[in-house]
């Protein structure tokens, strides 16, 4: 059995008489009895080595796919080494929150770069130090807009089906209304929208490239809805922001997205990576951990969290959030790959994903019965019809393939720079098989 | 130090991918940002050594005794981290095929079983990511096992004055009123307190056994009692499990959900914030309410992130849970109970202990005294404590005890380091009173003195400018 106490049998029995008991029975005389010590059902412990053995078995059970064509909000990007290795390092890995500014510099100022990379790359002033996920992000930011006249969300049909189902429970969870804009041609309905934007709608949440990998009119959306008096949350791939217009460019009020494609891998979804920014205007809304400068009593630029009236350990139920741990290391994460990649190798990622999913999209329909299905201009995924669906994709699965996700209507594909020409050809070339 | 900013040069990086090999095309017009983002232009090596720089200005549990209260910081195995960084694991899609994910659902599934027997619980989901995250999921399937039973009229949630901030929060954001419960004088749930407010509008009770003073309730039996008596059903926050983990379950004594905190209880890294895990257990009647993911499961049940949570942290507390075993598990919590109570035989010598009785894992000292004698704050001892290389305990918390120091040593630590923080903090009673004055403007020898936090909330610069 393996055990992470130090203390060994005869230290302990000195150390319960330096308590003054006699046993540890005592230590817990206020448990009562009928529920001390329970008969438990577990395995005998392990030494390193077996457990070693029994997650790598586990571990073997899985298939890795050589060549990923899925995304649907994980996306498989190539992750450059030094990104791995920096937050694996022990301090960074096993330190709190930073309450004691004093001994956690180190992770203040990596979440006040972190945050102001994030600052960049959306347009917005203000970010906080992460969130748990694109789908909660997106979720706080509707509460974000929420007050007592203005008490309904709209959220485009067109987002992630996960982002959907969380922006509704938490607006369950505060007896709050979420609606749904349908989608036209697989984007957001312009007309339908015009007509929901009603005075108690708080905000609108649309996410931009959408679910289906189409560019919405990003735009003019924001103009309407700031028209009706609402705010406008925009939903974005950071990826994609190397090269795409910003949020802020496109207006929106706060920028929300899925971190975990700046260097995080896929991990069967998490931990991943929620970020959050936003406008001057609305920095004293924003939930969770927030690190601002400020200078030590010795006059030198020092960092901490800041802001923390919004925050439940402060005002308890009239917090804007209940949020604490956040996702601190996927930021660090997502930090070093920013600064890894810097502006040149992002956007490079970002235009070889696009130029790799346009490819496949113009070989995948050249075949007889494969056709694109909505219209439109896309970044990195695109749907398409497919005959024999289930039998295309076991087929690409037996080459190490993953292909596109089957969804209602079609499959969903997506290409990232990971994957070279010669194996979207050979992609393409067992689907023909397949068809023929 | 400089930021990575500070460091850049334009025209600097490295080339991570090769030139693109199929056509280029672009993005429609209009579409495009109108500049590139000013990120970073760094070398590899000046990255390197960035991050080393910031590294060495970290104190983690693996460098140092970390004993803040309600944290439970437990030494992180590094066989733990091992297993997660397997490529079985991290190179797994989400949405991949069933076939390809047998060994992710079979970890799933195995941690599932041991945490439902650690807690008594009948099933759980993963997909929380944290602790407070947890809270609010469990708080979610008591409102929606009201709503299910068309019972509206409960619309308050029971949660004792000496609960974390997260509790109030989350029931808040659950749409409930909160309703305090006084502590007694034993720092415990004062039943006549909790029967006067009991009624047909209570949804539930949120409480952690031991509470957040160290003191395992010896009436929880007739709590949830008393709860379940009036329809309401009864949440355990596992934030303190690690006292009991093992030697009692949430479920034996009446509770209908549970969160856990792996990253507390389970020893898997906190991350300087996170990620955590914050699973969530429930007894049978409640397991249609647990959430689901949309695009993994399918169905309309609440989803309270995408897919199914911080997977690889469930993979780090399962090879912690299989190192530990049957004897294991309550062998780690006795010694987190002995060594607190050990750490607060010695300092009882000099400091008050907010309540003077055995303790669990945690216990809470009363520096009200100290400081009407000397004017040294708990603040002031807590930064004195870091020009000693030790991390701070929780201070202020919880806000029933004036003057708080609340200390949580975990089982992981050894009597010499127990013995030397004990040695450190009566120097810092003496100290108190001999020159206060120092102990006001501590630490002394730390990265950096204390920092202007008024100036930061006043004046924030929340990124740096272009």
């Amino acid at each position: 059995m393996g055990s992470y106490i130090p203390s060994t049998p005869a230290e302990r029995q000195e150390m319960l008489s330096a308590v003054g008991v006699a046993s540890f029975r005592e230590l817990y005389r206020d448990v009562p009895e009928e529920m001390y010590r329970p008969e438990l059902d577990l395995p005998e412990g392990k030494s390193e080595l077996e457990v070693a053995r029994s997650l790598s078995a586990m571990a073997e059970k899985n298939r890795v796919f050589p060549t990923v064509l899925r995304g649907a909000g994980a996306y498989d990007h190539y992750i450059p080494s030094i990104v791995k290795y920096i937050p694996a390092k022990e301090e960074f890995l096993t330190a709190y929150t930073p309450y004691q500014a004093e001994m956690s510099q180190g992770i203040l100022q990596s979440i006040f770069e972190y945050q102001t990379m994030i600052c960049r790359l959306t347009g917005m002033d203000v970010s906080n130090a992460s969130v748990y996920d694109g789908a909660t992000a997106a979720a706080e930011a509707a509460a974000m807009c929420r007050d007592r006249k203005r008490r309904v969300t709209l959220i485009s049909a067109a987002a992630h089906p996960d982002t959907i189902q969380t922006v509704k429970t938490y607006c369950y969870a505060a007896g709050a209304e979420l609606r749904l804009i349908p989608q036209k041609d697989g984007r957001t309905d312009l007309e339908a929208l015009a007509a929901m934007l009603t005075p108690e709608v708080a905000s609108v949440y649309v996410q931009q490239p959408n679910f289906y990998g189409l560019l919405e009119p990003a735009q003019e959306i924001g103009q309407a809805v700031h028209a009706a008096g609402a705010m406008y949350i925009l939903g974005c791939n950071p990826i994609a922001l190397a090269i795409l217009q910003t949020p802020r460019e496109a207006g929106a009020d706060i920028a929300v997205g899925e971190g975990q494609p700046l260097g995080m891998p896929l991990s069967y979804g998490g931990p991943y990576l929620g970020f959050m920014a936003t406008t001057a205007k609305y920095m004293r809304k924003l939930p969770g951990r927030i690190v601002g400068q400020t200078v030590d009593a010795a006059g030198e630029r020092a960092y901490v969290l800041s802001l923390q009236a919004r925050e439940q350990h402060i005002r308890r139920e009239k917090a804007s959030s209940n949020i604490c741990s956040n996702e601190a290391l996927c930021a660090l994460t997502a930090g070093v790959y920013m600064a890894a990649m810097g502006p040149a190798g992002m956007a490079k990622a970002a235009r070889e994903s696009m130029a790799k999913a346009h490819y496949l999209a113009e070989k995948l329909c050249a075949l007889p019965g494969v056709e694109r299905v909505h219209g439109g201009a896309f970044f990195h995924e695109f749907v398409t019809t497919l005959p024999k669906t289930a039998e295309v994709l076991s087929a690409l699965e037996d080459a190490g393939i993953l292909g596109g996700l089957p969804i209602e209507g079609g499959v969903l594909w997506c290409a990232t720079e990971k994957v070279s020409r010669e194996a979207l050809d050979r992609a393409v070339e067992i689907v023909k098989e397949v068809l023929s | 130090m400089n930021l990575i900013f500070e460091k850049s040069v334009p025209g600097r990086g490295t080339e991570y991918l090769p030139e693109c090999d199929v056509p280029e095309v672009s993005l429609p017009e209009g579409m495009g940002r109108a500049d590139p983002p000013k990120l970073p232009e760094v070398s590899e090596t000046d990255l390197s050594r960035h991050y080393t720089e910031l590294c060495r200005r970290v104190h983690g549990v693996n460098s140092g005794f970390y004993p803040l209260g309600s944290c439970t910081m437990k030494y992180n195995p590094r066989i733990d981290e091992e297993m997660a960084a397997l490529p079985g694991f991290t190179g797994i899609h989400p949405l991949a095929p069933r076939s390809a994910t047998e060994g992710c659902r079979e970890v799933l599934d195995m941690a599932k079983k041991l945490l439902c027997e650690i807690t008594g619980m009948e099933d759980m989901t993963f997909q929380p990511a944290a602790g407070a995250h947890g809270e609010f999921t469990g708080v979610l399937l008591i409102k929606q096992y009201h709503d299910a039973r068309g019972d509206k009229k409960r619309c308050k949630i029971l949660v004792p004055d000496s609960a974390h901030g997260t509790n109030p929060a989350t029931a808040a954001m659950c749409g409930y009123q909160i309703v305090n419960i006084p502590s007694g004088p034993d720092g415990c749930v004062d039943l006549d307190a909790l029967k006067a407010v009991l009624g047909e509008d209570i949804a539930g009770l949120m409480l952690t056994n031991p509470n957040t003073v160290g003191i395992f309730d010896k009436n929880i039996l007739e709590i949830t009692r008393l709860v379940h008596g009036a329809g309401g059903l009864c949440y355990y926050d596992g934030a303190n499990l690690n006292a009991v983990m093992g030697l009692a379950r949430p479920g034996d004594m009446g509770f209908d959900c549970v969160h856990l905190n792996l990253h507390k209880t389970f020893a898997t890294p906190h991350g300087g914030g996170g990620p955590g895990a914050g699973a969530v257990g429930c007894k049978g009647f409640l397991a249609e309410y647990l959430p689901k993911s949309r695009l993994m499961d399918g169905g309309e049940g609440i989803q309270v992130r995408a897919f199914a949570g911080n997977f690889l942290v469930v993979v780090k507390a399962l090879a912690y849970l299989l190192t530990l075993g049957r004897e294991g598990v309550p062998e780690a919590a006795e010694n987190a109970v002995l060594n607190a109570n050990y750490l607060l035989a010695k300092l009882k010598a000099r400091y008050r202990p907010a309540y003077d009785r055995l303790c669990m894992h945690e216990f809470v000292l009363d520096l009200s005294e100290l400081k009407k004698e000397t004017g040294v704050t708990a603040l002031d001892v807590a930064k004195t404590l870091i020009d000693y290389g030790i991390h701070p305990p929780t201070m202020y918390f919880p806000l029933i005890v004036h003057e708080a120091l609340m200390l949580e040593p975990t089982e992981t630590e050894s009597r010499e380091t127990l013995d030397h923080a004990a040695e450190v903090f009566l120097k810092l009673y003496d100290l108190a009173h001999e020159d206060p004055a120092y102990m006001h403007e501590a630490p002394h020898h730390a990265q950096i003195r204390r920092p202007d936090e008024v100036r930061a909330a006043r004046n924030p610069i929340l990124c740096q400018p272009e």
